[in-house]
């Protein structure tokens, strides 16, 4: 588990690196410890999973991946794991889980995110996981995002 | 669907930059220089072309992705139905939740879907109470049961 210094290495950073040519010296000035040690936990929160990586988050639209969709999939459940698991081995999924039905209005358990620069690109995944999940596959739609509504990612309060 | 926003114009450099600051960035201590010298360019230009991409929105952030359900937190993906009147009304309420990591349209009867991430595992259930409150609608939650896959890079081109 983080430490109190942890913590206020990731409030300090949770809205992004300084832009400054010694960012983590800069980090390190405001938490009053040395440069080093904030590499150091960096690193260790990295190693830990706790950071998935550290790095830049594009906006797909200014990418050009302006159909963007969230494929959900009713698939049998004892077939669900071994599936899910190839789905997400497809390389143009960007995640994949398995998730609750609500029934009777939800009956899907499996989501996968697809991303196109047009709506062919973005159809022609769809048909290729359709195709895995073959029979074991009921239903499925799919939920293309018409607007961000908000993104800023994990905010921790102090 | 009218999908939301136009591409942004840019040029090679910017493409190969963002595509390089997806692959992770190195703990040194003059870590713009050492991701420049990979690229051929120098540490004033990745600042200048960084700052700029942020400032445009083609990159939404730069820095630590946290994944805090390592850190003993939870992340809930979560969905309302809003009436179709009431919809700007409601995003803003939602959007207001600190909790509200992001949140997307998506056309649907479930039309609203946004990511709850939580300090706490208690966190979750305590937001979407005072969301069902402040809003009067019923939040379908989709806790994560098996994460197969995920990587959040995309190629610039």
């Amino acid at each position: 588990m983080p430490d109190e210094i942890d913590r206020r290495l990731i409030l300090a950073t949770q809205a992004g690196l300084p832009l400054v040519p010694r960012p983590y010296h800069a980090l390190a000035e405001r938490l009053g410890i040395a440069a080093v040690e904030v590499e150091a936990r960096l690193a260790a929160l990295l190693a830990a999973g706790a950071i998935r990586r550290i790095g830049a988050v594009p906006n797909h639209y200014a990418l050009g991946y302006r159909y963007n969709g969230m494929t959900v999939w009713d698939v049998e459940d004892e077939k669900v794991d071994a599936l899910g698991a190839a789905v997400g081995a497809l390389p143009f999924v960007t995640h994949c889980y398995r998730r609750p039905r609500h029934l009777p209005e939800w009956p899907y358990n499996l989501f996968a995110m697809v991303h196109g620069r047009d709506r062919a690109e973005a159809e022609s995944h769809v048909a290729t996981i359709a195709a895995l999940l073959g029979t074991a596959c009921r239903a499925h739609e799919v939920l293309y995002s018409s607007r961000i509504l908000k993104k800023t990612g994990l905010r921790l309060s102090d | 669907m009218r999908p939301e926003g136009e591409p942004v114009a840019l040029d090679a450099t910017d493409r190969a930059l963002i595509n390089a600051l997806q692959e992770g960035f190195p703990l040194c201590d003059e870590p713009y220089a050492a991701v420049g010298a990979s690229l051929g360019l120098d540490e004033a230009e990745v600042l200048r072309r960084l700052a700029d991409l942020l400032e445009r929105k083609v990159l939404t952030r730069f820095g630590p992705l946290y994944q805090i359900e390592k850190l003993g937190g939870a992340f809930v993906l979560a969905a309302l139905k809003v009436p179709e009147a009431d919809f700007e009304r409601i995003a803003a309420i939602v959007n207001a939740f600190p909790e509200v990591a992001h949140n997307y349209r998506r056309e649907h009867a479930l039309n609203m879907w946004f990511v709850l991430a939580t300090e706490t595992a208690a966190g979750i259930a305590d937001a979407i109470r005072r969301i069902e409150a402040a809003t009067g609608l019923a939040v379908f939650a989709f806790p994560k049961e098996r994460e197969y896959f995920v990587e959040l890079k995309l190629d610039a081109g």
